[in-house]
């Protein structure tokens, strides 16, 4: 925690010395970059989740396993898709 | 967890030597990709000219190679262990995703990409292909349960005879 409001002070001292075009393009590459990594987040957790059931489901039934990974498939690429929006608003928030 | 069981068996050092049904539906994303490709790229050659062309063409190609790499990953450590499937899967999500990051970095600047069709085309074909590939899944998960099952019934053969 200490840590943190070390780099927000830092980060304050800096944007102070910068007109205020240069702190608003500052902000916008730092709220960017949280937002993308925070887009990240969800997705890893429901990536994980899928995994942990498909696991659970081809434990229970070893079957029906090819029937589990397909659709354990698509979940996750449907979970991805949701970290490829973050990227995507990122780079055209930051680049475009 | 029944380690002093000597019949148990942890589901993590199962593996699964059967077909992988990643790589089928892969096979499947890439051939409705290139049906559908030409029309995003013409769609980008139209609003943004050659260079959105261009742009379209490489968001389809990290789409679809994201996919072969993500099939190819699950169907490969799938043969060895589920474990190795599960860490597969989870830092392959990281890693497909840091490579599609630096794929477009290194890119950015160039004098033929433009970001917008470039963004545009990585969700639009991303999510659509799925939806497609899932709408053919599950109808044919769904088929087998709800087509009626061809059963002999002694009145239609008795008709059917007579």
């Amino acid at each position: 925690m200490e840590a943190l409001t070390r780099i927000a002070h830092a980060s304050i001292r800096v944007a102070a010395d910068l007109t205020p075009a240069e702190a608003k393009a500052n902000a916008a590459a730092q709220m960017a970059g949280l937002a993308y990594g925070l887009a990240a987040i969800g997705p890893g957790i429901g990536i994980g989740m899928i995994f942990g059931k498909a696991i659970e489901a081809m434990a229970r039934q070893p079957e029906s396993a090819g029937m589990v990974r397909t659709t354990m498939f698509l979940g996750v690429a449907f979970t991805e898709a949701l970290a490829l929006i973050g990227f995507v608003a990122f780079i055209l928030l930051k680049f475009a | 967890m029944k380690t002093d069981d000597p019949q148990y068996v942890s589901v993590l050092s199962m593996n699964d030597q059967g077909p992988a049904p990643e790589a089928a539906i892969v096979r499947d994303i890439i051939k409705r990709g290139s049906i559908v490709a030409p029309l995003l790229i013409g769609l980008s050659a139209v609003f943004w000219g050659v260079n959105g062309a261009w742009s379209s063409a490489y968001g389809v190609v990290l789409v679809l190679g994201n996919f072969a790499v993500a099939a190819w990953m699950v169907s490969y450590t799938a043969r060895i262990s589920y474990a190795l499937m599960m860490g597969a899967t989870l830092f392959g999500y990281i890693f497909r995703l840091a490579v599609i990051a630096a794929a477009v970095f290194f890119v950015r600047n160039a004098t033929w990409v433009e970001l917008v069709p470039l963004c545009m085309t990585i969700v639009i074909t991303h999510v659509g292909l799925l939806f497609w590939e899932m709408r053919y899944i599950s109808l044919s998960l769904a088929f087998p349960g709800l087509k009626p099952k061809h059963v002999a019934s002694p009145t239609v053969q008795d008709s059917t005879s007579n």
